[in-house]
């Protein structure tokens, strides 16, 4: 798939996710919006699924470790036809599937539940090591994020991905450096990641988040080594959005009408730009 | 009854019988494969064993991932890392997804012994049965834990298997034993109150039954090998039968069976419920008879304590 074509996807994702908090009222939009690049590539390019057989035994996994950014996810699953893109506007309601965080139990494509920080990749840990342990080829995908690296769990998880050598696992570090209470650097600095996954054991490498080219060269770089990969995005929270970018207000809070209008139109302008 | 073994021995053991006749069976651990006897398996089939290290929120979620890709993974490590310190991950990456991982916990209660209060967990029943979905079991003696453990895996889902590092009497019997997940065994007969014991405290309730026989009251006990589902109506059973119960078991009084019993007979039947089990306090260190005996697991105090609850009815 070419770059525009990818890029037109990543943008249809970006707006249904941001329609999907809109109509919720609530979720998470500005990590949503940065992920939205790599979830492109991955759906799109890189892995090996069906979305008609989502349980398909041989598949490639993906683990959005950083699970309150699923409103992203939701929009490159149903983009990709494991549900109908009419679900997304069901997003956070009690009788949808479309959890508040990703249900595996009743949302096809969802690999793993996820939403409490640090357990994802422990998660995708134990799947690459079952394709080890029965030589199976797929390989394992995750999304953690740069907050989420705060929990101890993900540095068990780091040297347990090393020590058994899961050179099956991929795990893209999503660091736009905002958390919650503020910048990762002010809250509690878990950079720099690069030395530390490299300390660990792991084949880490630097990347542009929002490039396709870098995304791809990555993935690459994955497949030929012999150990697992970390891939730290460089990211802009709220990508897309001129009022959300870089702006940790939108971590976790939804557009009212007008804010849903403008980001919609910021977006729409995206649009234009690529079929220029 | 014959001789006595400590119920982690044949979780051990069961592992490595099990392993060669179910293939996905893989068993993890947090360095304490010697302690907790996945050490067994490990020797069988070192390829089907993985050493989390000292990590257990990690294991946890590795054995998620391992059961979402169809393996059964049995982790492994003291009741109080198990179920204490990686609750919420066998929360939310086990319970919610309800994934087919079994959590094979030993070192529970006091007869830990030495180790002291760190070690000694009375909290994980509590802990484990507020879990939607999962299965609580607490095996009595050597045969119910290798039946439990091949009943775990024939379940679909998520279970806690406790265990207890203190050797105890094995008073099933291997040839005829057989184990039905979620069903409580009447193990004798009675008209006056009833013992309902679960683990180590089986057998003492046994020889409290003897105890009460002589002086003319007949108890009934019955062994809750699954604490959660609950036999209801083996309970209930009894507290219309016998009109008291009394619940022994090696868990604090608050959270466990004593309160899975008085949770059922409150609602259904109400009769006077005696709970004897650790009260509100952490244990110490010593040797596990010493404990056990300094804390009231004696036949004596059952007897006491049952004919308490008698003395309770209206």
């Amino acid at each position: 798939m070419d770059k525009k074509a990818l890029a037109k996807i990543a943008l249809d994702i970006r707006k249904n996710a941001v329609s999907a908090v809109h109509a919720a009222k609530s979720g998470h939009p500005g990590g949503s919006l940065g992920i939205a690049d790599i979830l492109a590539y991955l759906y799109f390019e890189e892995m090996n699924i069906d979305p008609k057989n989502p349980t398909w035994e041989d598949r490639d996994r993906f683990v959005l470790s950083k699970g309150h950014t699923c409103p992203a996810y939701y929009a490159a699953l149903a983009a990709k036809g494991y549900f109908d893109k009419e679900l997304l506007l069901t997003f956070r309601k009690p009788d949808s599937i479309l959890q508040g965080h990703p249900d595996m139990k009743h949302i096809p494509g969802v690999d793993m539940s996820t939403g409490s920080l640090g357990q994802g990749i422990s998660a995708a840990c134990g799947m690459a090591l079952s394709a080890k342990l029965r030589g199976k080829n797929y390989r394992v995908y995750s999304i953690l994020g740069d907050g989420e690296s705060e929990e101890g769990q993900v540095w068990e998880a780091a040297m347990c991905a090393a020590h058994y050598g899961l050179s099956n696992l991929c795990i893209f570090v999503d660091f736009n450096g905002l958390q919650i209470d503020g910048p990762v650097a002010e809250v509690m600095n878990p950079a720099p990641f690069d030395e530390k996954f490299r300390a660990f054991g792991w084949n880490v490498v630097v990347i542009d988040g929002h490039n396709f080219d870098e995304i791809s060269s990555a993935c690459e770089s994955a497949k030929k080594s012999d150990k697992p990969t970390a891939v730290i995005c460089k990211t802009v929270k709220g990508k897309g959005v001129s009022f959300m970018e870089n702006n940790v207000a939108w971590h976790g809070s939804a557009p009212n009408d007008e804010q849903f209008a403008t980001a919609m139109a910021d977006l729409e302008k995206i649009g234009a730009e690529i079929d220029a | 009854m014959s001789e006595k073994l400590a119920t982690r021995e044949a979780y051990g053991l069961a592992l490595a019988e099990f392993g060669a006749k179910y293939s996905n069976l893989v068993v993890l651990d947090a360095d304490l494969a010697a302690a907790t006897k996945t050490g067994t398996f490990k020797k069988a089939f070192p390829d089907r064993f993985f050493d989390c290290g000292i990590a257990e929120g990690n294991m946890i979620g590795v054995a998620a991932g391992l059961a979402s890709t169809g393996l059964i993974p049995f982790a492994s490590s003291f009741a109080m890392f198990a179920a204490g310190r990686a609750f919420e991950q066998i929360r939310n990456s086990v319970g919610y997804p309800h994934l087919n991982v079994k959590i094979g916990a030993t070192h529970a209660g006091i007869s830990v012994g030495e180790d002291g209060a760190t070690h000694q967990c009375n909290e994980d029943i509590a802990l484990m049965r507020t879990i939607p979905g999962m299965v609580v079991i607490n095996p009595a003696d050597a045969v119910e834990a290798r039946a439990a453990v091949e009943a775990a895996i024939l379940h679909n889902g998520p279970c806690y298997l406790r265990f207890g590092r203190y050797a105890v009497p094995t008073f099933n019997d291997k040839e005829t034993y057989k184990f039905e997940l979620g069903k409580g065994v009447k193990l004798r007969d009675g008209a006056d109150v009833t013992i309902v014991a679960s683990g180590l405290t089986v057998s003492i309730a046994m020889e409290a039954a003897d105890l009460l026989s002589s002086k003319g009251i007949s108890a009934r006990v019955i062994n809750i090998h699954t604490i959660k589902p609950l036999d209801e109506e083996i309970i209930l059973e009894a507290a219309k039968e016998t009109g008291a119960i009394l619940v022994a078991e090696e868990h604090s009084i608050i959270g466990g069976l004593g309160s899975a019993v008085c949770e059922a007979v409150c609602e259904k039947c109400p009769v006077p419920v005696v709970r004897f089990g650790m009260n509100d306090e952490f244990g110490r260190s010593g040797s596990a008879a010493k404990l056990l005996e300094m804390y009231g697991f004696t036949a004596e105090n059952f007897a006491k304590l049952a004919e308490k609850a008698i003395s309770l009815k209206k």
